[in-house]
């Protein structure tokens, strides 16, 4: 990483810390150094700095955020932050052509990063986050080793609403809760409306 | 007593205070210290006493954090101490935004009360412009406020969002601004010592605060039991007389004679307990025991705004009463 980044990602820690308090609650499950998938409800672009700037020094250089790559590749000083200081996997919105989306998260996995994802696939607008896409299940099929952990990101979208442009300091937290595993015959729905429970379980802790 | 204490210069005192406020501290500590270590001795774990030590223990670590910065404070400079209190008046403030809940047309609000009215409050006391800095936010913000929230289209619980935004900058930027304020008060024959007005002010409301606690511990008849148990017309009756009866002690270091110290100790301690009680009334509504991060930590850690509240509403009160009684 080179200095600029580094500075960068001081910078982005200090402010996030002054405006949100970005506090990590490590509740079922301790932040330990193993190959992990968190997924999270999404509700603003800050999301990503939140859980990075939550979660400690040590797990935030093995731990690679998902960006949106028609949001975080529009314009150079975006792209530059994503790559240099968040180190993040880009993914497809949209399905374009014969491709699969996911192949970059799988390609992240295979070389043995933890990925940070938000299976809404989209910013939600209400309380309720959305219901998941399929591109965790797919996951966890695939990488039966990765520990899947809940994650609950309160208070976002009050710091920058959509549209906005100057965040506000609101108290934000980042709770982590107990893995989910993928049952050995258990079909997509299940898993997914299973997770997303597991997700929304958090809030009200 | 007195006349020795006239007779240091204000360095002198200043530093005499601070030296006798860490005594104290140490002191205080080493019997947490030798507490701590007979519970160990004993191994029995008493989970009465267990608590009472770490509330006692809690009390002890943020008076040592409180008296450093004012030493830093005092270290530092009137520049510093202002600065330093803006930034509690930031984090206070964004506490309490958390946990009151707004909605997506506040925003504008939100920024104009942080970055706006905050830095502006601050800079007037900074100028010494007292006249404006009383009127600043009573007047002109309370109207700016609801005129950004109105443009923000969204009529929904409209009057809700607004008073309790209105509350927070009043009790977070207005009331923590008149402390400050003190520092830049000009007494004839009192020039260069305002610190020891600010020392004044928080010692007589902390002690006040602290007796009243722990005189409730052992009475049970609390006046509003559903807003707080520490509150009890005889508990609150001795922090006030605890707070008053240090206020005449200190006389010798600010400009009082002990009788007006007297008097605006107990005006400082009324004002700072009622205030603390009408903030825990506020914390019942929200259904939560402390402000800080979510009202729901992990590590137990209790907000800022919890222990500077009373300071919050003791300062404007103190300020007023000092200016007026003494024509300033």
């Amino acid at each position: 990483m080179n200095w600029r980044a580094q500075a960068m990602g001081m910078f982005l820690l200090g402010l996030v810390r002054a405006l949100t308090g970005a506090q990590a609650r490590w509740y079922g499950c301790p932040p330990k150094a193993e190959q992990r998938i968190y997924f999270a409800n999404h509700q603003s672009h800050a999301d990503l700095v939140l859980i990075w700037a939550a979660l400690p020094t040590e797990l935030r250089s093995i731990t690679r955020p998902i960006a949106a790559k028609d949001y975080w590749t529009a314009s150079n000083f975006k792209r530059w932050i994503t790559t240099a200081v968040f180190n993040a996997v880009y993914v497809e919105r949209e399905r374009k052509g014969d491709e699969d989306p996911l192949q970059p998260l799988i390609d992240a996995l295979g070389s043995g990063d933890s990925l940070i994802i938000f299976p809404e696939g989209t910013r939600g607008h209400g309380e309720e986050p959305q219901p998941f896409k399929s591109g965790l299940y797919n996951l966890a099929r695939r990488f039966p080793d990765v520990v899947l952990v809940p994650t609950w990101i309160h208070n976002v979208q009050r710091v920058i609403p959509k549209g906005e442009v100057i965040p506000v300091p609101v108290l934000c937290s980042v709770t982590f809760g107990e893995p989910v595993k993928l049952g050995a015959d258990e079909d997509r729905a299940d898993f997914l409306r299973r997770s997303r429970e597991a997700v929304v379980a958090l809030r009200d802790i | 007593m007195t006349s020795f204490l006239r007779s240091l210069s204000p360095e002198q005192q200043v530093s005499l205070v601070f030296v006798v406020l860490f005594g104290l501290l140490m002191l205080a500590s080493g019997v947490s210290v030798l507490l701590s270590l007979r519970e160990r001795r004993r191994g029995e774990v008493d989970d009465v006493r267990h608590e009472r030590l770490q509330d006692y223990q809690a009390l002890l670590r943020s008076s040592w954090l409180m008296a450093l910065v004012f030493w830093v404070g005092w270290a530092a400079g009137e520049g510093f101490a202002i600065v330093l209190f803006g930034f509690v008046s930031f984090f206070t403030l964004r506490e309490f935004i958390s946990l009151s809940p707004t909605r997506r047309g506040d925003h504008r609000s939100l920024v104009l009360a942080f970055f706006i009215v905050l830095p502006l409050q601050y800079a007037l006391v900074w100028n010494r412009e007292f006249n404006l800095f009383t009127v600043f936010i009573p007047v002109y913000v309370f109207l700016a406020i609801p005129v950004v929230s109105a443009l923000g289209n969204d009529p929904q619980r409209f009057l809700e969002r607004n008073a309790k935004l209105q509350w927070g900058i009043m009790v977070c930027v207005y009331g923590m601004s008149h402390v400050p304020a003190l520092l830049l008060l000009q007494f004839p024959r009192f020039e260069g010592k305002m610190a020891f007005l600010v020392f004044f002010l928080v010692l007589v409301v902390q002690t006040c605060m602290l007796v009243q606690h722990v005189v409730a511990r052992r009475l049970d008849r609390p006046v509003a039991p559903a807003i707080s148990q520490s509150f009890q017309w005889r508990s609150w009756g001795a922090g006030l007389l605890a707070g008053g009866l240090l206020g005449a002690a200190l006389a010798g270091f600010t400009p009082f004679k002990p009788l007006p110290a007297l008097a605006m100790a107990l005006i400082a301690c009324a004002a700072g307990s009622l205030g603390h009680l009408v903030m825990k009334a506020i914390k019942r509504d929200r259904g939560i025991t402390h402000w800080g991060s979510a009202g729901r930590s992990v590590t137990g850690a209790s907000g800022l705004l919890d222990r500077v509240d009373a300071l919050c509403f003791a300062a404007p009160v103190f300020f007023h009463s000092v200016r007026w009684n003494f024509n300033l």
